[in-house]
């Protein structure tokens, strides 16, 4: 008994909360990892770009909520999404035209347009909180638990509660689908095999008559779409709030760093890797342990490894030690 | 065919090509020679659309083709082969030939979707040609294997198939026969004969190898320091004295011969 509360303490807290957020880890790095693979830069603006699709999301989400349109016990936010994805998508393509566009023809070097999308990221950082606020932002609704604690005590006669979140259990079901229609995209469809052409080759590809400017418009479309589905499933799960995405840069790039640049498959990886490392380095393990250990071992501390404060601490580590020993990352993507 | 008057491209001092100017014959393959740094590459560059060039004109067929990108250029019927063979490597064989004809209906995101049918006869008729070109090259082996994978000779034979997949009017040839072996260079000069006598495809091949040059081209450009030296058959070429001098490192000690 002991062993199987053990089991539910370590699922409640550490296993489903990592897989969820693996999964929006998954979702951003996938985006900054086709930038990379296809534009070639990296691109410092995404976690603002996912505000900003995000953002669009809750403010269509409130408008529906105050009409009194609602997706029954599915958050209203689903329904938005579409919408928020569509603004996405507009400015996303806006910034390409104004700003991206014009160093492309320039040619300019990928250290350049780094710099370049740090300066849109400022920008859209701006223009998000401009609109919305600085603030924390409500906008999930429906039902809250899946499983609540109290009912799967009751149903299993544990003295641990499971609780799974309705959010948790919408964030992979949207991920797995996202992911399915990303790979299929990519690997079944013409326009996915020209992405991935341009990503392998270049100027191979510019002289079999692929156009780069069509590839570019679609990895755009595509990285808003994936942008707006990470950043409105983080908000969804824990709360809306413009900075945080800024801050999710540094999980979301050692997410693609780790799995390899330019690799989708890595991508994943690499953002359930940094989602289990940080939330298993900055969990309480007292809890877990009190069932498993003897009364007389049993730990007077929270046996934390380390304050939930430095959580971002994690992903530094986690990246510096892949830099250091294995650049091209876990399936072999460009060496950074 | 191809026309290029007074072509000059400088990299900041460096002179690559320094006022060249030469025609290419509709259905001939013309070959063009010249020791390292003589502008050879840089002039295919410019031609295919990879350089803008600092001054000159390129046109094809009487139409001013100058600076135009390399994928509508290739829409024209021009394209090249890299010295270097380039593949998308991590796509087989097969895959990288079926990449190439443009224009296909899964190009847009509507018919990705809803003309799904279309699509797959579309695909079908391409892998059977993509089969029929790698069986013409003897290659029909490597079909599924990652290009990345086969050998350096094998790419610069895929190069090759590349362009049999749409209807090339004229091909650029970038050095075919760095680092492949005889046998089969041969293979890949059986291939570029049968393309040129079969298909009417013009080529132009970069090349060092005199007993290749001398198999396959007529007439032959020969090109140093960025200028068009002399043009004819190569034994008219390997007698011209300013050839040798070119050849033989003395460098160009009366400029102005050459220019008048």
């Amino acid at each position: 008994m002991d062993f199987l509360n053990a089991i539910v303490a370590l699922s409640n807290f550490v296993l489903i909360p990592a897989i969820a957020y693996g999964s929006q880890l998954a979702l951003g790095a996938l985006g900054v990892t086709l930038i990379y693979g296809i534009l070639r830069f990296s691109n410092f603006a995404h976690g603002d770009t996912m505000a900003f699709g995000s953002m669009v999301t809750v403010l269509v989400t409130w408008w529906f909520q105050s009409m009194g349109i609602s997706f029954g016990p599915l958050p209203t936010a689903l329904l938005a999404l579409p919408f928020g994805i569509l603004g996405c998508m507009a400015l996303v393509l806006i910034t390409d035209r104004a700003v991206y566009r014009f160093y492309r023809e320039q040619k300019a070097k990928p250290v350049i347009l780094v710099i370049v999308s740090m300066g849109v990221m400022f920008i859209l950082n701006g223009v998000v909180r401009f609109i919305i606020g600085p603030d924390d932002q409500r906008f999930a609704d429906g039902e809250r638990f899946i499983i609540s604690a109290r009912d799967f005590k009751e149903m299993t006669g544990l003295s641990e509660g499971l609780a799974i979140k309705t959010t948790q259990g919408i964030t992979v079901v949207v991920a797995v689908v996202a992911v399915v229609l990303l790979f299929w995209f990519l690997n079944r469809t013409r326009t996915g095999k020209s992405m991935r052409a341009y990503s392998d080759n270049e100027d191979l590809a510019l002289l079999s008559g692929i156009n780069p400017e069509r590839v570019v418009m679609y990895t755009w479309l595509i990285v808003a779409a994936l942008a707006t589905v990470a950043g409105t499933l983080y908000g969804l799960d824990k709360s809306f709030k413009p900075f945080v995405y800024f801050q999710l840069l540094l999980p979301i790039f050692a997410a693609a760093i780790v799995g390899g640049l330019g690799s989708p498959l890595g991508a994943i990886a690499g953002g359930f890797v940094i989602a289990f490392s940080e939330v298993t380095i900055t969990y309480a393990w007292k809890k877990v342990l009190v069932y498993l250990l003897p009364d007389a071992l049993e730990p007077s501390g929270l046996v934390q490894l380390l304050s939930t404060d430095y959580k971002f601490a994690v992903s530094f580590v986690i990246l510096l030690i892949v830099l250091l020993f294995r650049p091209t990352g876990l399936f072999r993507g460009k060496s950074v | 065919m191809i026309a290029v008057e007074n072509l000059h491209k400088h990299f900041g001092g460096f002179h690559a090509v320094d006022g060249a100017s030469l025609e290419i014959a509709e259905g001939s393959i013309t070959g063009l020679i010249g020791p390292n740094g003589a502008g050879k590459t840089t002039l295919f560059n410019v031609i295919a659309g990879v350089l803008p060039p600092t001054s000159g004109r390129v046109t094809m067929a009487g139409e001013d083709i100058t600076g135009l990108p390399p994928h509508q250029l290739f829409h024209k019927g021009l394209l090249r082969t890299f010295q270097i063979a380039h593949e998308f490597g991590s796509m087989s064989c097969r895959e990288n030939l079926m990449m190439v004809p443009a224009a296909q209906s899964g190009e847009t995101l509507w018919n990705t979707w809803f003309g799904r049918k279309r699509i797959a006869e579309e695909e079908r008729a391409l892998r059977a040609k993509a089969d029929e070109v790698l069986e013409f090259l003897t290659i029909e082996h490597l079909a599924d294997q990652q290009a990345g994978q086969i050998s350096g000779g094998q790419k610069k034979l895929l190069e090759l198939g590349r362009t049999m997949m749409v209807d090339a009017k004229i091909v650029f040839l970038d050095e075919v026969g760095a680092g492949v072996n005889r046998t089969l260079l041969n293979t890949i000069g059986d291939a570029i004969i049968r393309l040129n006598k079969e298909r009417g495809y013009t080529f132009v091949v970069i090349e060092h190898d005199m007993d290749f040059i001398g198999r396959l081209c007529d007439p032959v450009i020969c090109m140093a320091e960025g200028k068009v030296l002399a043009k004819g058959s190569l034994d008219e070429i390997k007698a011209n004295e300013h050839v040798i001098e070119a050849y033989l490192g003395t460098g160009l000690k009366n400029k102005d011969k050459i220019d008048a």
